[in-house]
């Protein structure tokens, strides 16, 4: 039994197959419509979320399969003070697949400790999130046609951004990666990324506050937002939360060919006007989640 | 001040002055009937002052855990009043409830009965990282 708890749990060869699967459902629906059929997923929310959650629900109903879950801890055990390990365990008694999202870093790894169906971690505070990665991979295919030779700006929130962390350990592995990590100084990168993805591989990255410096190198600009739950203090929020805003003025320098992504929800951070630029390629991305998610559930049921 | 030599047993040399107690508890030997003495601040030529931990008694303690908490850790096993064995304890891949994850973002600060594992990360700088949520342990972790 497999579970997907960090992105580094796929090898690239199964991240190709999983794009691949994707893709093919992209172009044949139908062939996939009945493929989950008599399975169930349950999606366990231990924090809000909209795409995320909607994403896998709808990605199983197009399989064929059933949901069933919770969207925020209070309509679940855990408001009663349940431990992770017990609402898995229960849980796997009903359904044949678990996606988690938890506000606790780690707690999709405890599940799968003691799971009896496989797990699919959904988001673990500001860890990791390994099917947005998948999402951004996708799109990041679909865009360039490759993961190579790629120059990646990462933009705004690089500290509690948990698809940032997750998207640098999937590109790393590729050739010829280059990053641009552009945040204010309070949501670098945390070190651990640095020191044990970035330098340890001899990865070409740089550090800036400054987006319009390196707008024109890029290929890719993944945007962030500033993420309000993730703050103890609602000063430094509100200090940081406007730190970088797209607009299609500011667009004028970079590559024709630049794929602008963003794991949504917006809130600021790029303008509508960048909306209908032909670079802007967000919503596309929300699109594929839904796929590529259709192609994981899959390979984790074993279904052929 | 006069420590019997011992017979069966291990004795821990090269402590950082002022540190055994807490060897002394990570370790375990508190939960011990045999003997152990804990001899604090000895003379050294090469640390100026050490202490010095006696067991008295062949066990089976994980001694390992000894190369995450002090590097400088001189370990001898003794049989038959002769020293058989004599190492220094190397990093250990993985330490399990000794440190604890001091990230209040993290599971094991909120789930009941969970094992806090650290996983050796990078040998050379002595980094060890919480399997849950990756935050680096700091020395205080304890």
């Amino acid at each position: 039994m497999r579970h997907l708890i960090d992105i580094l749990d796929l090898s690239t060869e199964e991240i190709d197959e999983l794009v691949s699967t994707a893709s093919d459902i992209i172009a044949n629906p139908k062939k996939y419509s009945e493929k989950c059929h008599g399975k169930k997923l349950a999606t366990l929310f231990f924090e809000p979320s909209t795409r995320t959650r909607l994403s896998f629900e709808a990605a199983m109903l197009e399989l064929g399969g059933n949901v069933l879950g919770f969207s925020e801890a209070s309509s679940s055990s855990a408001s009663k003070g349940e431990s992770v390990s017990d609402t898995t365990r229960v849980v796997g008694c009903y359904a044949d697949i678990i996606a988690m999202r938890h506000p606790k870093e780690g707690a999709p790894m405890v599940a799968s400790l003691k799971s009896s169906v496989p797990i699919i971690n959904a988001g673990d505070g500001g860890h990791n999130h390994p099917t947005q990665t998948l999402t951004d991979l996708l799109t990041i295919h679909r865009e360039k046609g490759r993961f190579h030779d790629l120059t990646i700006g990462l933009c705004g929130d690089l500290k509690f951004g948990r698809t940032v962390h997750s998207l640098i350990l999937a590109l790393s592995r590729y050739q010829n990666i280059r990053f641009v990590l552009i945040s204010p100084d309070e949501l670098k990168l945390p070190d651990y990324l640095i020191q044990d993805t970035l330098v340890k591989n001899n990865i070409s990255f740089v550090e800036t506050t400054d987006l319009q410096e390196y707008l024109p190198e890029l290929d890719i600009l993944y945007m962030t937002r500033v993420q309000q739950e993730r703050f103890f203090n609602e000063a430094d929020y509100i200090r940081l939360k406007d730190s970088y805003v797209l607009t299609r003025e500011k667009l004028a320098d970079a590559k024709e060919d630049l794929s602008i992504l963003h794991p949504l929800p917006r809130v600021n951070e790029i303008s509508v006007d960048v909306d209908d630029d032909p670079r802007a390629c967000y919503f596309k991305q929300a699109a594929n989640g839904k796929y590529i998610r259709m192609a994981l559930i899959m390979k984790l049921l074993e279904v052929e | 001040m006069k420590i019997d030599a011992i017979t069966d047993g291990i004795v821990i040399d090269h402590i950082k002055a002022g540190h055994s107690m807490e060897l002394y508890y990570d370790l375990g030997l508190d939960t011990l009937d045999c003997s152990v003495a804990i001899i604090k601040n000895v003379p050294s030529s090469k640390m100026g002052k050490k202490d010095i931990i006696k067991v008295n008694a062949a066990l089976d303690i994980d001694l390992h855990i000894l190369g995450y908490l002090d590097p400088d850790i001189t370990v001898n096993i003794i049989r038959g009043g002769e020293r058989v064995e004599k190492f220094h304890p190397e990093l250990p891949e993985e330490i399990v409830n000794v440190i604890h994850c001091k990230n209040p973002r993290c599971i094991t600060s909120v789930e009941p009965g969970i094992q806090h594992i650290f996983k050796l990360t990078d040998r050379e700088k002595r980094i060890y990282r919480c399997a849950y949520c990756e935050s680096k342990a700091k020395s205080k972790d304890r």
